[in-house]
Parts: C-alpha cells; sequence; structure tokens
C-alpha cells in the first residue's frame, strides 16, 4: 500500500467515526433509555438511571408474548425458508432446465416487490379462500418472502463453484447424498449462512406484511406500534436492546468464522 | 449389478480400456453434434497412452466415457473386458485427474487423499499408511494438514493425482492434467508422471493438446480430429509417418508438397519438376499423370549450394527467410513443389549460415522421408 498523508489519514478517520455515530445513534438512544427511571407513561425524558426495567422485563405479559411470538416465527421460517431456498438456489445456479428463467424471474419479484403490495395480496388471497389470519398465515407469508433472498444469496455461490469438484467425488466413489453432505453442502456454507442471517433478520422486524396477515396474532414490531399511542414502556427499550446485542454478536461470530476459514491465502512455495 | 465387480478382468490379458464402435452425440439448440464417432480403441495394461488432438477433436469426451460422466450414445465401453455400460462413475475402477484439480477446498492434503479409500470403507490404519505413502510418491509428505489454496499450483497438481492414484485405480484418467502449469513447472511434471507411471505401473490415458507432451511422454498415441481418430501409433510413428494431412500439419511443423506424377513404378512413384525438380515417394498404386500430395519433415532436408546426388529427392528454390535459433537455423524455401517449403538445419559448424535470403539454393532428402498423403489420385 502507498503511504498516505497524515491529514488525508486522520481526514478519513474522522469521517468514518461520524458515519458511525451518525448510524448508531438512535440505537444508543434506545439502549440509553432502556435505563431510564421514567414514572409517567411517556419515556422520553432523562429522569435518571435505573435496572429497574431489566428486573421487570417480563412484566407485561402481552408484550412477552409478542417477542416470543416474534422470535418462533423467525426461527421457523428461517430454519423452512433455509432450506427450501438453499435448495432452490443449487437448482438455479447449477442447472439449466425449462422454467428456471420463470423461478429466477419469480425471485427477483418476491425481492422487489413493495411490502404493502405483498401484504395486501396475501390478506385478500386469504380472504378470498377463507383462511383465518393468525400465527400460522404470519409463518408461511415469512417463509414465502425470506425463500427469494436465501435462494439468490445461494445460487450466487453456487455458481461460481468449479462442476468438477462434485465430478471428482463421484469419481471417488461418492454417492449423490455423500456429495451433498460432504463436498457441495461444505463449499456453499458461507452463502446458507448470509442466507439464514438475511431471513431471520427481515422475519423479527417485519411489520407490513405481518400485519396485513396477522389477524390477531401480535408480533414485537406490531405491539410497539400499537403502544405509540397510549405511552411505549421501558421494556421495549430493553428488549430492543437485547435483540440488538444478540443480532450484534451472532454477526461478529459470523465476521470472525469467515475471516478465519479465508484467511491463510495462498502462498509459493 | 452381477457379482463381478465393475472393470474387474474378466480374463488374464485383454485391453485395460477398450472403445466398441462408441459414438457420442449431443444435441444443443436442435442440433446434433456428435463429438465422438464410430471409435474403435484399445488401451493396453501399463500403458501410457494420450489421446492428441485440438480441442473440439473428442478427446476430453473419450475420456468422460471412460470415467462414466457421459454415456455413450452407441456403443459400448469395456474395462478390463467387462462392459460398464450404465455403471456410474462412482462404481467404476478408474479415477479421473482434472485440469481444474478440483479439489476439495475445504480438506486438507490428507482428507483429499483420503476421500476415495474412505468411501470405500478401508480401514482407518490402511488409510493412513496407503495415503501417507502416496503424499512420499509426489513428493508431499510433511503437508497434510496443509488446505489446497495454500499450495502452489504444482502441489495442488500433485495432490489430484495422490487422490487418484491412493485408489490404485485399474486406470487412469488425466485431462489436461499440465495445462494451468507454467512452463517450467510443466516440463518438470512430464518427467515427474513418467516416473510415477513406471512406479505404479498403472495405466494412464492422458489427455492434450500439446504435442510435446504427448510424443515425450507416451507409449502411444491416437491423434484425434472432430470426433475420429486419425491415427493411432508411437509416437515415433505418429511424428514420422503421419498417416493424414491432418496429422501432419497437427504434429510438429511439416512441409505439404505435391504435383503430378511424371513416373510410376511399384511401390514408387516421382513428380518431377522440370531439371531442378524430382522428388520420389514409396507409395503404392500410383497411375502416371495422378496428382499426388506428400509430407516431409524440416528437419529432415538438406539445404546447400550444390546439386545433390542422384538417388537424392531434390528440389531447387529461393530463401525468403532465415531465423537463427542458436542449436538450428529454420529457413523457409519458395519452392515449384509447395510454396513455403521449412528447412529445420543444425548448426553443426560455427560461422556463416549456409543461405541468406534471396539465395537459391538445392533442397534435398532421402526418398525415405517422402510421406505420402491419402492414396495417389
Amino acid at each position: 500500500m502507498t503511504p498516505r498523508p497524515r491529514e488525508a489519514v486522520s481526514g478519513l478517520r474522522v469521517y468514518t467515526l461520524l458515519l458511525i455515530a451518525w448510524l448508531l445513534l438512535p440505537v444508543a438512544v434506545m439502549i440509553a433509555f432502556g435505563f431510564n427511571d421514567a414514572h409517567g407513561k411517556q419515556n422520553f425524558r432523562w429522569e435518571g438511571f435505573t435496572l429497574r426495567w431489566y428486573a421487570h422485563l417480563l412484566d407485561k405479559g402481552d408484550l412477552t408474548t409478542a417477542v416470543l411470538n416474534s422470535l418462533t416465527i423467525a426461527l421457523l421460517s428461517t430454519l423452512v425458508s433455509t432450506v427450501i431456498g438453499t435448495l432452490a438456489g443449487i437448482a438455479l445456479g447449477r442447472h439449466r432446465f425449462r422454467g428456471g428463467g420463470a423461478a429466477n424471474l419469480v425471485l427477483l419479484m418476491a425481492i422487489s416487490c413493495p411490502e404493502i403490495v405483498m401484504g395486501a395480496s396475501l390478506l385478500s388471497m386469504f380472504v378470498t379462500f377463507g383462511v383465518p389470519r393468525g400465527y400460522p398465515t404470519v409463518l408461511a407469508a415469512h417463509v414465502m418472502f425470506s425463500i427469494a433472498f436465501v435462494a439468490v444469496t445461494v445460487r450466487a455461490r453456487v455458481a461460481r463453484l468449479d462442476p468438477a469438484v462434485e465430478e471428482a467425488a463421484r469419481d471417488l466413489g461418492a454417492g449423490p447424498w455423500t456429495r451433498f453432505r460432504l463436498v457441495t453442502l461444505p463449499m456453499i456454507r458461507p452463502g446458507v449462512v448470509a442466507g439464514a442471517l438475511l431471513a431471520f433478520t427481515l422475519s423479527v422486524d417485519d411489520f407490513v406484511i405481518t400485519g396485513f396477515t396477522g389477524g390477531a396474532t401480535v408480533t414485537f414490531p406490531l405491539w410497539i406500534y400499537g403502544s405509540t399511542r397510549t405511552g411505549t414502556p421501558p421494556q421495549v427499550n430493553v428488549m430492543g436492546t437485547l435483540i440488538f446485542a444478540s443480532g450484534a454478536l451472532i454477526a461478529v461470530v459470523v465476521a470472525r468464522r469467515t475471516a478465519a476459514a479465508a484467511g491463510p491465502q495462498a502462498r509459493d512455495r | 449389478m452381477t457379482s463381478t465387480p465393475p472393470g474387474a478382468p474378466a480374463d488374464g490379458a485383454g485391453p485395460a480400456i477398450e472403445f466398441a464402435g462408441v459414438e457420442k452425440t449431443y444435441h444443443a439448440r436442435g442440433e446434433t453434434v456428435a463429438a465422438v464417432r464410430g471409435l474403435d480403441l484399445e488401451i493396453a495394461r501399463g500403458e501410457f497412452f494420450s489421446l492428441l488432438g485440438p480441442s473440439g477433436c473428442g478427446k476430453t469426451t473419450t475420456l468422460r466415457l471412460a470415467g462414466g460422466f457421459e454415456e455413450p450414445t452407441a456403443g459400448e465401453v469395456f474395462l478390463d473386458g467387462a462392459s460398464v455400460t450404465g455403471v456410474p462413475a462412482s462404481r467404476r475402477d478408474v479415477n479421473t485427474v482434472f485440469q481444474s484439480y478440483a479439489l476439495f477446498p475445504h480438506m486438507n492434503v490428507f482428507d483429499n487423499v483420503a476421500f476415495g479409500l474412505r468411501r470405500r470403507g478401508v480401514p482407518k490404519g490402511e488409510v493412513k499408511a496407503r495415503v501417507g505413502g502416496m503424499l512420499d510418491l509426489v513428493d508431499l509428505a510433511g503437508r497434510e494438514r496443509r488446505r489446497p489454496a495454500e499450495l502452489s499450483g504444482g502441489q495442488q497438481q500433485r495432490v489430484a493425482l495422490a487422490r487418484a492414484l491412493v485408489n490404485r485405480p485399474r486406470a487412469l484418467l488425466l485431462d489436461e492434467p499440465l495445462a494451468a502449469l507454467d512452463l517450467k513447472l510443466r516440463q518438470a511434471m512430464q518427467v515427474e508422471l513418467k516416473r510415477i507411471q513406471r512406479e505404479v505401473g498403472i495405466t494412464f490415458v492422458y489427455v492434450t493438446h500439446d504435442q510435446g507432451e504427448a510424443l515425450s511422454m507416451s507409449d502411444r498415441v491416437a491423434v484425434m480430429d472432430e470426433g475420429r481418430v486419425e491415427q493411432l501409433g508411437t509416437p515415433r510413428e505418429v511424428y514420422e509417418r503421419p498417416a493424414t494431412r491432418f496429422v501432419a500439419g497437427f504434429i510438429g511443423t511439416s512441409n505439404l508438397l505435391g504435383g503430378e506424377i511424371a513416373e510410376a513404378g511399384p511401390g514408387t512413384a516421382v513428380i518431377s519438376y522440370g531439371p531442378d525438380g524430382r522428388i520420389e515417394v514409396p507409395v503404392g498404386g500410383a497411375a502416371e499423370g495422378g496428382k499426388l500430395e506428400l509430407t516431409v519433415r524440416p528437419e529432415k532436408i538438406g539445404i546447400g549450394r550444390d546439386r545433390p546426388a542422384d538417388g537424392l529427392c531434390r528440389i531447387r528454390g529461393t530463401v525468403t527467410e532465415v531465423v537463427y535459433l542458436g542449436t538450428s537455423t529454420n529457413y523457409t524455401v519458395a519452392t515449384a513443389a509447395g510454396k513455403d517449403v521449412v528447412v529445420f538445419s543444425q548448426n553443426v559448424t560455427s560461422g556463416e549460415d549456409v543461405a541468406a535470403r534471396g539465395d537459391v539454393v538445392w533442397l534435398s532428402w532421402d526418398p525415405r522421408h517422402s510421406y505420402a498423403l491419402g492414396e495417389p489420385r
């Protein structure tokens, strides 16, 4: 790397720090007000430090239910959409087949379609077919939009694989299942993990589609939206802080493992 | 499956691999493309056999038909006398070294090499011993824990070789294994491959478009073009006595000459070019007045200022190009028999070149080095 003038380096550093601060400011406010000793219904003015809200985290029963709904829906939809999306991604990345083009187009549409359109059309479909709205319909909707994201990330990974590697496994006596388990899956794992993280993130904070398809089922984002009229309790900040912290933790772990896997670069003998 | 494992010897002798009337056609965009046509080929046990040809000649398809990655459209492939039609690649007793090496990037060297043995349930201790022995053979001992990405191109190549050979296949199929290496390493690996083949005694089927590689390493070479074997023989045979125009042009540099037959005798034909040219070709069935094409290798031709002796083929021409190459000098000479006759002349004596651009010279060679291409017409 060529040495850069000192001013340019410090200028870049200031810019980077400003950018990070700008991105993290709302999060910092959320975390801080989880420690606010608020006494009224509102939690907008700093009234002193307390750990009270952490101790009474589960006091609001319907909030706890909403968070649990969000987490279980996110986990289940991630699981299902990762399996289906991975298989679809492998098929689309590896093979040319009738309907492949249409499948790619549908994936692109599912990603680019405005949520409000998708939510409204899901609702009218469920109403038309007389499907009662609730937990299962939310789950189905989340699986649907997550599949596209998983399939696209896995497809990109598969398209870069050398088909000869699987042929080599075949040549060395591995049947289809062994090939998938020992060769294909480990090679596409980064794509699968990235897709799964994306699916989880999209599901856990989805508001629009859940709002249309949820019926009486309330998730964390829906509960917060409902609470803004009467005053959002500090427990929301605490829940938000915990979700953010676990998300950040997962991101760090994944990033480090990816770095470790790609770490030892090819060197000359 | 029958009780005989695929590729198991049906008898003691036969060829290691046999192609009988094998055809392979592909359908692409409504068109039928023939990759391999009417292939009949026997590859002997322990032989270093090369399939040589330009890209698209069907050599890789032929290899993949033996490996089980393609099924023939017609005809049959036999491994050690047993038909392998319908036997999947995973159950054929041959192994492939791929052009891209196709190592498993997420496994270390040891696990890569052990892959085939583990699939066949070879006991742990034996796996360790055989992998270790194989890594010794390819000079990679001590690098068991490295990932493929941590190895150089040449080392990766040797891992690929070890991974295939450790299974002790009945034949090793190599698909342009050295194409990705630079020249020096490629030459070193050619010697290495030959040594390994001698040591393990396994049949090697080697696909290449590099004639130098094929000639230097092989016991026999099949020169392929457009899905057909143009010529089959030892390197010396295909080089010195090319059977077709294609082989003559593809392997080495060769001079294509031609003309009208002036005299025809039993087993010989003479083309003459006035008082300055007389080319004798050992060929049967020639008739006076017919046309004949022939080839002569550049290094067989002598170049000089004096009229050659009577028994030799001779022709006069004008030097159009002189290229000094250290050990030899290449002359290009325009003659009545062929426009650009190339002559490789060893620089036996130091000093001046035999001829300079624009000089009129005599070219001569022994009639035994004239090879007729096809039948006289």
